[in-house]
């Protein structure tokens, strides 16, 4: 399967009559968004924001991160299973909006939402601040239960992104990538005498709002299986989460997926880039056992010599890690595992809620419990209810002064698990 | 900002004093630096300076503990500097033990900032790492230039009070505390680089040691000592004279095993020590010091023990990997259970 990803460079988001992308520049008509976010008829209202890199201004509350994308070429169309039908996707050509997102936003669960500062000490920790972001900040219908919201806001960002990323369908791309992945057979003679090597994503799939979707399934409901690396560049996996913000994937995380570029940027050259395992970090005993099981079955099969495996979340998918660790080191094939920390905030306690002698090779996305101070930004989209009851944030987090003092836990993105940050831990 | 006033705690040895011969003298408080304070003013230049340095012999401070402490605390106290350096030792064991000891103390009872530098396999490492900061440093003194380059900086930090960083920015050992830092690369790039070594066989370094300790449970109490026939194993470095194997005095990477059927007595004109870590003139006066084969013998015959067993396994632990030890025990412990031995007195230095 061969994917030409093009990049279209965005340096400014503006609001304009017309929508349209030109010299670098998403215009956005606010009404035809709006419009599309109400037609979720659990959506009642609809704020649209800029939020450029260097601005004084936090976003907070946040669900999700999109980008905007749209297929050009090709089979299928972006976010398969809820903007697009469910073809298979991750070949022809793709047009993706680069530097800018679309960020959801609203008090979902509150305490698992997280925030975004677009200067500042918080800046340097999520990627999202180096992004120009168009923020919509959706309010419910009275009386909205917390998952129908969640579902209505998931699916108002995923058509918001498709629409913008729709208007990049006819621009010349500022940078092309090619990325292929050949048949199963084919690969064992592409390149014979290099090493076989996958990638295991494992998808948060605790459940009650700690969701992926693959396709449009519940990543909770399958069995490992395996996906082209392209596929989710297409938006094949995206997600549904209001888990801790600083380790679960957005959905902009899934498309710009860095284990699959940097394994694709060995391909032939040091490696070859087989293909790639999605599983999924059930919480009863039984899945946790049969998925690591299919999982570590899946690399024998594919007659794997190594694997990258990324965790999503913290504590109870430890034991997803250790035990997708221990039985694909089992088969022979050898193991790197990228995770984050949970050292307590002094640093003190055993990072992982799990552990093996067979996890020699673990890169870190640094300690999520480390305590940051925010300074008060000017403005601030979306609403400071909830900081002192999010997860990394305490009772007074929001201070007087309008300071936040919190676990850096509380920062979109800040130690996540595909090893998209510079940021690790010693 | 004032020239910080710094303290330096080192041996004999780097003092210029003398060798294990010289290990023996009291501390002693002389003006400016000496030895390796050279080097730190040196590095430091406007911003600080060590204006006093201790001098102690290492066989006087591990033997004297509690005295020397007391000794050195009251001449830092007469001092009142701003820093207290000891060191850097390398991998000198008992020169490391007495820096990270003397430091810690002064940090503790005085409240000074204080900074050490050694070897990661000096066992002061081990036993202060977590206590105080912790230079590492090269196994020799050859590795003098490095050390300093890496205490230098985190010294001015430590007595400025500034925010220290992760253990890989600053040099120090790893002390239990995860602290983020930005790498070069992002998390990513850094697991395809560990793994393309790992399929490689070749060093990598994890990122995250997974917590794993090696106990070994006691064994239960031996029923009837007085049938039980006992083994000697040392690290003390117990050789037949002329050391016919070549244990190496330090880093050993081997161990002997000789027989001492029909020997009651270890002389001077029969064994000696290979260890080089220690003054070696009262274990080569009497070899019964570290391997007690007199007393066995005496307590064999009292009835006292079942029986001395025929063979005593030695080897150096000045300096000697984890790794290589356990390899040895791994193997003689194997030798002992084939031979029936119910237990084993360890003897160090």
């Amino acid at each position: 399967m061969k994917l030409e990803l093009g990049h279209i460079d965005i340096h400014d988001i503006q609001f304009a009559a017309e929508s349209a992308v030109k010299d670098g520049v998403l215009y956005v008509n606010a009404e035809a968004v709006k419009a599309l976010v109400l037609e979720e008829e659990n959506l009642k209202g609809c704020q649209l924001e800029i939020a450029r890199p260097g601005e004084s201004v936090r976003i907070t509350p946040v669900k999700d991160v999109i980008q905007p994308r749209c297929k050009v070429e090709g089979p299928g169309g972006v976010f398969p299973g809820f903007v697009s039908k469910v073809d298979t996707v991750g070949s022809g050509k793709t047009h993706s909006l680069r530097g800018c997102a679309v960020v959801t936003a609203g008090k979902i669960v509150g305490f698992q939402e997280g925030i975004i500062d677009m200067t500042g000490p918080g800046a340097d920790y999520t990627p999202f601040s180096k992004t120009v972001n168009l923020v919509m900040v959706c309010e419910p219908v009275d009386g909205l239960k917390q998952h129908d919201y969640e579902a209505a806001v998931r699916i108002a960002g995923l058509k918001v992104a498709a629409y913008l990323g729709e208007l990049g369908k006819d621009v010349t791309p500022d940078e092309v990538q090619v990325f292929e992945t050949k048949t199963l057979g084919e690969s064992f003679t592409e390149y014979p005498g290099l090493p076989r090597v996958a990638y295991v994503q494992m998808l948060q799939s605790q459940g009650l709002l700690h969701d992926t979707y693959v396709y449009g399934v519940d990543a909770k409901k399958i069995i490992p299986t395996l996906i082209y690396p392209t596929e989710g560049m297409d938006g094949a996996i995206l997600s549904g989460n209001c888990v801790s913000a600083c380790d679960k994937n957005t959905t902009y995380h899934h498309q710009n997926n860095p284990v699959v570029a940097d394994l694709y940027a060995q391909h032939g050259k040091t490696l070859n880039f087989v293909g790639m395992v999605i599983t999924n970090e059930n919480v009863y005993l039984a899945d946790k056992e049969r998925s690591s099981n299919w999982a570590s079955k899946l690399c024998e099969m594919l007659s794997l010599d190594g694997v990258v495996v990324s965790e999503e979340g913290f504590g109870n998918p430890d034991t997803d890690l250790i035990m997708n660790c221990k039985k694909i080191e089992g088969k022979g094939i050898k193991t790197v595992l990228i995770t984050d920390e949970y050292a307590g905030q002094d640093g003190k306690s055993q990072s992982l809620a799990d552990a093996d002698a067979l996890a020699t090779a673990v890169v870190s996305g640094g300690n999520a419990n480390e305590v940051i101070v925010l300074p008060k930004l000017d403005k601030v989209i979306g609403m400071l209810d909830y900081v002192d009851v999010i997860a990394g944030g305490h009772d007074g987090s929001l201070r007087e002064d309008g300071t936040i003092e919190a676990e850096i836990q509380v920062i979109t993105g800040a130690t996540n698990e595909l090893g998209f940050n510079c940021m690790s831990a010693r | 900002m004032s020239k910080l006033k710094v303290l330096q705690y080192i041996n004999q040895f780097f003092a210029q004093i003398g060798g294990e011969e010289m290990a023996h003298i009291a501390p002693e408080l002389r003006d400016g630096p000496v030895g390796p304070g050279l080097a730190f003013n040196a590095a430091w230049g406007e911003n600080a300076e060590v204006v006093k340095t201790i001098i102690c012999g290492d066989s006087y401070f591990n033997e004297n503990l509690d005295k020397a402490q007391a000794e050195i605390l009251e001449m830092v106290k007469s001092v009142g500097p701003d820093l207290f350096i000891a060191g850097p030792a390398f991998n000198a064991g008992r020169y490391g033990v007495a820096c990270a000891t003397i430091a810690t103390k002064v940090h503790e009872e005085l409240g000074i900032p204080v900074l050490t530098g050694m070897y990661k396999e000096n066992p002061g490492a081990d036993m202060f790492k977590d206590k105080i900061y912790i230079v590492s440093t090269r196994n020799s003194a050859a590795g003098m230039r490095d050390a300093v380059s890496k205490m230098a900086p985190l010294a001015l930090k430590l007595a400025r009070g500034e925010k220290i960083g992760a253990s890989i920015e600053e040099g120090y050992l790893p002390n239990g505390i995860r602290r983020n830092f930005f790498d070069k690369k992002r998390g990513s790039a850094r697991a395809v680089d560990m793994l393309l070594k790992k399929l490689a066989d070749k060093e990598f370094e994890t990122e995250y040691p997974m917590p794993l300790f090696d106990r070994v449970a006691p064994n239960p109490a031996v029923k009837d000592i007085t049938k039980a026939t006992i083994a000697l194993v040392t690290s003390g470095g117990i050789v037949p004279k002329g050391n016919p194997d070549h244990i190496e005095s330090s880093s050993a990477s081997k161990y002997g095993e000789y027989c001492i059927a029909g020997v009651d007595d270890l002389t001077a004109e029969t064994y000696e020590t290979a260890h080089g870590g220690y003054d070696p003139v009262y274990a080569n006066e009497d070899p019964d010091r570290v391997l007690p084969v007199d007393v066995m013998r005496e307590y064999e015959k009292e009835g006292k023990i079942g029986k001395l067993y025929d063979y005593f396994y030695t080897t150096v632990g000045n300096g000697t990997a984890v790794a290589s030890a356990k390899r040895f025990a791994e193997e003689f412990s194997q030798k002992l259970r084939a031979a029936n031995v119910d237990a084993v007195i360890l003897t160090s230095t």
